[in-house]
């Protein structure tokens, strides 16, 4: 069972000036989940396309009623591998990215990026992601979880994008310090919230027995 | 005015060891990424010793903290795609 989604977004930043922001984007404050970035294959092919694979090490905590579904050590960070290939002839970039852990979740992206063709400064994104689970009988509750963490983190994603271009401009991103702590405050009270709930229904279910 | 490169900070590598011969490649790489590559110039690669320095050591890393990432084709799900 396979849940599709698809996407298009807009960068009004020229194709190269992305591509170029593609492999500086890490660290940006929009994406504190991300622990490690490395390329691990790179190579220019006969036919002038740089070909490229990035391990990524994410936090990746899933919601409790799912983590006893998943084997313990895989629940708190996540290996996902983004494979790449850019075309500077036909101006086109394309990545493909899915988690090599959690196999039991597995969210697939594909990113294309090419120049917009009524402006030729701006750059066209077309997304598209899909998500299958092999857990039987929670395939669709696990699908739900994986498509709206998705919808949150391709919006991440967007923001981190715009900081890294704006700074590699020269401007001033428009995330202040503020804005980056009430958001994190904002995530430990949320993280505090489920735990509180997990504890909860921990205590509920030991009543029963 | 455009900074393409050397303007961002460099994020953690996977292999602790491994950050300083990071720091070298993605330098290199983002330099030859922006004026090389993209402008379509076809020299030979500068960067491919600093490359096979971090490579050997980012490698090692993922042997010792059994990072599957063998035998993993490339784009790999790509061929699983649903029809949209």
């Amino acid at each position: 069972m396979v849940k599709y989604f698809s996407g298009a977004d807009l960068l009004k930043t020229t194709w190269d000036q992305v591509c170029i922001a593609f492999w500086q984007r890490y660290p940006n404050p929009y994406s504190n989940h991300v622990l490690t970035e490395d390329i691990i294959f790179r190579e220019v092919t006969p036919t002038n396309c740089l070909i490229s694979r990035r391990l990524l090490t994410k936090f990746s905590r899933a919601p409790a009623w799912m983590e006893r579904y998943l084997p313990k050590h895989m629940s708190s960070s996540a290996y996902i591998i983004e494979d790449s290939i850019v075309d500077p002839q036909k101006r086109t970039m394309t990545t493909m990215t899915w988690n090599i852990t959690h196999a039991r979740l597995m969210v697939t992206r594909c990113v294309d990026y090419r120049t917009n063709p009524d402006n030729s400064n701006w750059t066209e994104l077309k997304r598209e992601a899909w998500i299958s689970s092999r857990v039987f009988g929670l395939s669709r509750a696990i699908q739900e979880f994986g498509l709206a963490r998705f919808k949150t983190r391709v919006t991440k994603t967007m923001k981190g994008f715009e900081y890294v271009l704006a700074k590699m401009q020269g401007e001033t991103p428009t995330k202040t310090l503020a804005e980056t702590a009430t958001e994190r405050a904002r995530e430990t009270a949320l993280a505090a919230k489920e735990k509180a709930k997990d504890l909860a229904s921990q205590a509920q279910k030991k009543q029963y027995v | 005015m455009f900074y393409p490169y050397n303007t961002l900070q460099i994020w953690d590598t996977v292999g602790e060891a491994c950050t300083e011969l990071k720091r070298e490649y993605d330098q290199c790489f983002n330099r030859w990424f922006a004026e090389k590559f993209l402008k379509g110039d076809r020299g030979e690669d500068p960067c491919s010793e600093t490359f096979r320095k971090y490579q050997s050591c980012v490698q090692k890393a993922i042997k010792e903290k059994d990072i599957p990432v063998d035998g993993v084709e490339f784009m790999g799900p790509n061929k699983d795609k649903p029809e949209s």
